[in-house]
């Protein structure tokens, strides 16, 4: 007579049996595995289970071990799912399944704006028969990818959450589109943002906010408090951080394994604080920007998501590297490097900026980055304060040059090649005017008179040729920190955890991007890499993050130290529950994903 | 953990003794901690945009300001960048790009791409054969008299 019994639960018996004997009734020696299968005997003891001779494990045995790794294989890093992969303990078909099947159980977050489920499902197949004849075509291969709805990808609707392109459909590829499609990477959809990446909290595109995967998170359910006793009480959802909300939500919610942002001001590394995980910005010029419809043509650049640091090694040491159609990016080799393991860090010299202690900083965020400089002077390294005297001003500078550029890149969009055209038939310039009426909303209309204003005649020496000056006294202290012997700087990445969604949209675009970009441009002005590692829980429960700003193209040293760190956090991992209802009707402007 | 010697430097003004500092645990590290936050920048009045050049900015930009929000939006915006002008750039060369150091990639002027009408054309909402048509050019915007929009109605 077999009785399954162990931690997991228990079958139910074939025949009526004895009662069990307490706990579990099983010598303590006995390793885990082995009490899953125990087999009792009629004195009440136990046996192990007698090895199969032959084959091996059972069909059925085979199934549900795939089951249960394709379940906790969402929760994995991009390079143990890789490896799986390869060892075929997952196929990419199952994998990707799964993915699409958790994609459509948190439509709630609204990080997806379209689902590419046929599309995937293709590409998956292909992926699989790949690995069945032993040929992937990379570390990358089969693995899902969710990709910011501002890179054009052939085929597939690119809207920038903006009326202005709904309904485009883009006739290439970006660059960085192609080079993760060329790997073999399974592309999930396009993800939600700030209407063109303007904002900082991914609410206001037309498909709606992007809701934070830690609002319906254990921890922060535990530490929150309670409005009323009802059931039915919404929970009081966080943001996501922007503009790339959509993709750290895409990735924090294991819906992907990986994701493109774009980091312009920090939009790639706000929202990974915000939604703990782990968001890098490379060096300007080093990852190509053809087919990321641009924002600020001097600052914008692929931001890359992912879950853990090396996968974000892995992600940038196949997108990196020369590209013709963007003569922006250096001629220089790059070579994808494998990050060490560093032990031994006495070597190390941090810069914390004493200018970042920034007013509105809170209190926690402070006490993680003192905390955090500390692990590192206990672990050898040397720690000195260093200054960057320009720091209050690079968020009045970036204001200037990004509203400039902004004017001039969005004059692209008249309704003649692409995109929204409105009925206006007396003029060209009339079409034009009630297109763009049309098209933009109030944050992108803002900032593109804001823009022409600061290029007028008048005002263009005055305010443009003068935040270009700025600029140069921006970039020109990191200069001078990283020349007196600094290796890294760290920073918090943003003021505070998120913000409940009903406080955020309390001010307008303008004012949160002034107050959220204020830790995280002057990274962009200087063109530095920087990445943002989950660091710890604030006592709401929510997550938050501290960044490493490294030298120009320097990456790999900036990575290992961001590694490095990342082992000494152990930062945890989301706890979700199963959350089955949907939102319904609290947010009427919301348009629900829409599947291809 | 105690964060009562932290807080007098968060109040806004006051700089720690240099040198060894204490931490909210209690324990004495040294290390360099971050000091209280500066003064912000000083507050400048905002200034009033003339309806003439709100105007102009409008058939500029091709956008319209719409209501009272867009033209408070511009003009906090304006104050907002005026701070800039407290900083010090005498001798100061603007800067462009960040890789201005290196020489722009060139490629051969030889033609790789191209025949691609058809895609091109697809998006367009209006085309006749190969062509892209527009309403009839030439024609400036309304004069601010003419129009029926919100600055019509703020003069």
């Amino acid at each position: 007579m077999r009785i399954a019994i162990g931690p997991s639960g228990s079958r139910a018996p074939q025949r009526s049996a004895p009662a069990p004997p307490a706990a579990n009734g099983l010598p303590p020696s006995w390793p885990p595995c082995q009490w899953r299968r125990a087999v009792l005997r009629q004195d009440g003891g136990a046996r192990p289970p007698r090895r199969r001779k032959g084959r091996g494990l059972s069909a059925g045995v085979r199934w549900r071990r795939r089951r249960r790794a394709g379940r906790t294989m969402l929760r994995a890093s991009l390079r143990q799912v890789s490896a799986a992969l390869k060892e075929g303990r997952v196929t990419p078909t199952e994998l990707c399944q799964r993915c699409l099947a958790l994609i459509k159980s948190t439509k709630f977050l609204n990080a997806y704006i379209t689902v590419t489920e046929e599309t995937a499902l293709k590409q998956a197949e292909e992926s699989e028969e790949r690995y069945k004849r032993g040929q992937p075509l990379g570390i990358l291969d089969g693995i899902p990818i969710a990709v910011k709805d501002n890179f054009n990808t052939a085929g597939i609707e690119t809207t920038c959450a903006s009326n202005m392109l709904k309904g485009y459909i883009s006739p290439y590829n970006a660059t960085v589109v192609q080079k993760l499609l060329d790997q073999g990477a399974v592309l999930l959809g396009k993800t939600n943002l700030d209407e063109f990446a303007m904002g900082s909290g991914s609410t206001d595109g037309v498909f709606g906010p992007v809701r934070n995967p830690w609002s319906y998170s254990k921890q922060y359910k535990e530490k929150s408090i309670p409005k009323s006793h009802s059931e039915d009480k919404e929970p009081d959802w966080v943001i996501s951080g922007g503009s790339s909300g959509g993709s750290a939500a895409a990735v924090s919610s294991f819906t992907c394994f990986a994701a493109l942002g774009s980091d312009t001001g920090g939009s790639t590394r706000n929202p990974a604080a915000h939604c703990g995980v782990v968001g890098l910005k490379p060096t300007y010029g080093l990852i190509s920007r053809h087919g990321l419809i641009p924002l600020v043509n001097s600052m914008d650049v692929p931001g890359i998501l992912t879950r853990c640091v090396d996968d974000a090694a892995v992600l940038l040491g196949s997108l990196a590297g020369h590209d013709p159609k963007d003569s922006t990016t250096i001629q220089d080799d790059f070579k994808p490097f494998e990050l060490p393991n560093l032990t031994d860090v006495s070597k190390l010299s941090i810069g914390i900026p004493k200018e970042y202690h920034a007013p509105g900083l809170s209190s926690e965020i402070l006490a993680f980055w003192s905390k955090a400089a500390d692990l590192f002077k206990n672990a050898g390294a040397k720690v000195v304060e260093v200054s960057l005297p320009h720091t209050r001003y690079s968020i009045v500078c970036y204001h200037v040059l990004c509203t400039a550029e902004v004017a001039s890149n969005m004059a692209r969009f008249d309704g003649l090649e692409y995109g929204h055209r409105s009925d206006v038939k007396d003029s060209t310039e009339s079409m034009y005017a009630a297109t763009r009426r049309e098209g933009f909303n109030d944050v992108v209309r803002g900032r593109i008179l804001s823009g022409n204003y600061f290029l007028l005649k008048q005002n263009y020496e005055k305010y443009f040729v003068k935040a270009q000056k700025v600029r140069r006294l921006i970039a020109s202290d990191f200069g001078k920190v990283f020349r007196s012997g600094v290796d890294i700087l760290l920073t918090p990445t943003t003021l505070s955890d998120a913000a409940p969604y009903t406080e955020f949209i309390q001010e307008d675009n303008r004012t949160r991007s002034a107050q959220d970009d204020i830790l995280t441009q002057a990274a962009n002005m200087a063109g530095l890499p920087a990445i943002n590692v989950p660091t710890a829980l604030s006592e709401r429960g929510l997550p938050v993050g501290l960044q490493f700003i490294g030298r120009s193209f320097q990456e790999k040293q900036l990575l290992t130290v961001a590694k490095w760190f990342e082992k000494q956090v152990q930062f945890p991992v989301i706890q979700l529950e199963e959350v089955k209802r949907h939102d319904s009707g609290v947010f009427q402007q919301q348009k629900s994903a829409s599947f291809s | 953990m105690r964060v009562l010697s932290l807080g007098r430097w968060l109040r806004a003004g006051r700089v720690p003794p240099r040198g060894r500092v204490r931490l909210n645990s209690g324990h004495r590290h040294s290390g360099h901690r971050p000091q209280a936050p500066p003064q912000g920048p000083a507050q400048v009045p905002p200034r009033k945009v003339s309806v003439e050049v709100l105007d102009h900015l409008e058939h500029l930009a091709l956008v319209d300001f719409r209501d009272s929000e867009g033209v408070e939006r511009l003009q906090k915006a304006i104050q907002f960048a005026d701070q800039l002008h407290e900083v010090n750039t005498d001798g100061v060369e603007p800067m462009d790009s960040v890789l201005e150091d290196r020489c722009l990639y060139l490629r051969e002027d030889d033609v790789t791409e191209g025949n691609c009408t058809k895609e091109l054309l697809e998006n367009a909402r209006e085309t006749v054969e190969e062509y892209f048509v527009a309403p009839p050019g030439n024609i400036p915007l309304l004069k601010l008299e003419e129009q029926n929009t919100y600055l019509q109605g703020s003069k």
